[in-house]
């Protein structure tokens, strides 16, 4: 029996872990500042909107909806040979929070930018569950990306 | 920065080390080589300059016989590095704080903890996932094709061909291009930079000083840097970079404009980078690049501006944007054989990392 190489595994912080644990409880939970209520993901320790080191963690919907995704059709790791091709993907959650997940329950040709996405929960190692997206049965998602708009001088 | 600094410094000599699968040579000794090199060209000895910037740096100038040094700055701005070094030499020097400074950047990968903790569990690897990621985003919004992106690696292979440093030399067409196999889909191998290592330096002096040295010296006119986000979550747009706004403040203080350029060396980490800055420092309008590529484009002998002349990290070598201005200082030399843009009197370069994370712009005049 040939045996499957580990995967990677998140190494939860200080930070994350609130993150890990919800994943866990199948929930997915944003951290949000109890000063501004901004949210943010990855989780850090303050606001990059106000500083505030005060955060509280909010359930998500867990719909959110393609920003934009990658297909791998090279091996990178040993653990990922047999998924391949498979799609990565950074989706935007309803809250308006991004996220870099795996796209699965559909071909890679079929993932479209602006695709409604949901959210599962894959345990991936023995007390490690990871949020996953999967095409989303229900209508258009509310998500409003902004525009490619890029910075421009203020002078 | 200040128009007062127009023209007041220059790139006195450059370097460039072996490229390519080096196994026998330490990252240290190719920085030494391209250090080396930058100060014969410029004629002038390791114990005249006083000022370094590197990774590493300290050891590197006492391997080199700096020591004592008055000035040591260790820079990471990822692919814009190189381009930062040059307004951090200039500053030193602008400050007093030493006569002159050597610059030197080898080859670096580095790996976050924050990918490692929420990247790498999706199979994420990779930079160039994430510029898939970016010109997937471009694609969708303006109809940008793959094909359109081989024009880009097609012309820096030409002009690799012309270019007697450069690693790749084969022939590449626009259909070696899209029957490439992908590296992370939409972007094919081709669409990537070639493999290997090596090193580049560069010497930035005052002007006074430049006046009797070797070779002709070429002066820094405008620097910008403008740098819109760290990470692929916080970008507001993967279809604009910092060009735009680096560029400006760059120009601004030359006084000069994209019209007055004759050669370009732009950041060139995947072959979408260069369209993207195509149209953030207005070669064409947002969204045409593919189109201008179709028409103009970017070869010797055919566009206006020529880009990448020496082949780019795409065909020349993947070290990070100092090859860039090393090229830049000898086009503006007349110094470039076959790949030569006649009269080429002023010069675009630009440094960019990340994932169009940091942006630096560079305007050299002859």
């Amino acid at each position: 029996m040939t045996k499957v190489p580990q995967r990677p595994l998140p190494r939860p912080t200080p930070e994350s872990k609130p993150f890990w644990d919800g994943c866990r409880n199948r929930q997915l939970l944003i951290q949000r500042c109890k000063s501004c209520g901004d949210l943010r993901f990855p989780p850090s320790l303050l606001c990059p909107s106000c500083s505030s080191l005060e955060t509280e963690w909010v359930p998500s919907s867990g719909k959110g909806e393609i920003w934009s995704h990658a297909v791998f059709h090279n091996v990178y790791h040993p653990a990922f040979e047999r998924n391949i091709p498979y799609v990565v993907a950074v989706i935007e959650l309803e809250e308006g929070v991004r996220m870099v997940t795996n796209i699965v329950g559909c071909s890679p040709d079929e993932v479209k930018i602006g695709m409604p996405v949901e959210v599962f929960f894959d345990e991936v190692a023995p007390e490690v569950t990871i949020p996953r997206f999967k095409p989303s049965k229900a209508e258009e998602s509310q998500v409003r990306t902004d525009e490619d708009q890029g910075p421009v001088l203020q002078r | 920065m200040s128009d007062r600094l127009r023209g007041k410094y220059c790139i006195a000599g450059i370097g460039e080390s072996e490229f390519g699968k080096l196994d026998s040579q330490t990252a240290i000794g190719l920085k030494l080589i391209a250090s080396k090199m930058a100060l014969d060209d410029a004629g002038i000895a390791a114990k005249e300059v006083d000022g370094i910037i590197s990774q590493s740096s300290l050891r590197l100038g006492e391997l080199l016989g700096m020591m004592p040094l008055s000035f040591v700055l260790d820079l990471d701005l990822e692919g814009a590095t190189a381009a930062a070094m040059v307004q951090h030499a200039v500053m030193a020097l602008e400050a007093g704080m030493c006569r002159a400074v050597l610059c030197v950047l080898g080859g670096t990968d580095i790996v976050s903890e924050e990918e490692e903790e929420f990247y790498a569990p999706y199979g994420m690897f990779d930079i160039t996932a994430r510029y898939a990621m970016a010109a997937r985003r471009h694609m969708h919004r303006y109809g940008t094709t793959s094909r359109q992106l081989g024009l880009i690696a097609v012309a820096e292979r030409t002009h690799a061909r012309l270019n007697p440093i450069a690693t790749l030399k084969e022939p590449m067409t626009i259909d070696d291009h899209q029957g490439s196999p992908w590296a992370v889909e939409p972007l094919r191998m081709l669409d990537c930079p070639v493999q290997g290592n090596g090193a580049g330096a560069f010497l930035v002096v005052p002007k006074p000083r430049a006046k009797d040295l070797k070779n002709p010296t070429v002066f820094i006119m405008g620097m910008g840097q403008s740098h819109p986000h760290r990470e692929i979550l916080d970008s507001a747009s993967l279809t604009s970079t910092g060009a735009k706004v680096s560029g400006e403040i760059a120009f601004r203080m030359a006084g000069l404009s994209l019209s007055d350029v004759d050669v370009a060396e732009l950041a060139d980490p995947v072959t979408y980078a260069v369209l993207v800055q195509l149209e953030d420092y207005g070669f064409c309008k947002k969204g045409e690049a593919g189109a201008f590529l179709e028409t103009e484009g970017i070869e010797l002998n055919k566009a206006r501006i020529p880009v990448n002349t020496h082949g780019g990290l795409l065909s020349c070598a993947n070290v990070p944007g100092i090859l860039h201005i090393t090229e830049a200082v000898k086009q503006l030399r007349n110094g470039c054989g076959q790949r030569q843009v006649p009269e080429a009197g002023v010069a675009l370069v630009s440094g960019s990392g990340g994932v169009m994370s940091t942006h630096v712009t560079l305007i050299l005049r002859k």
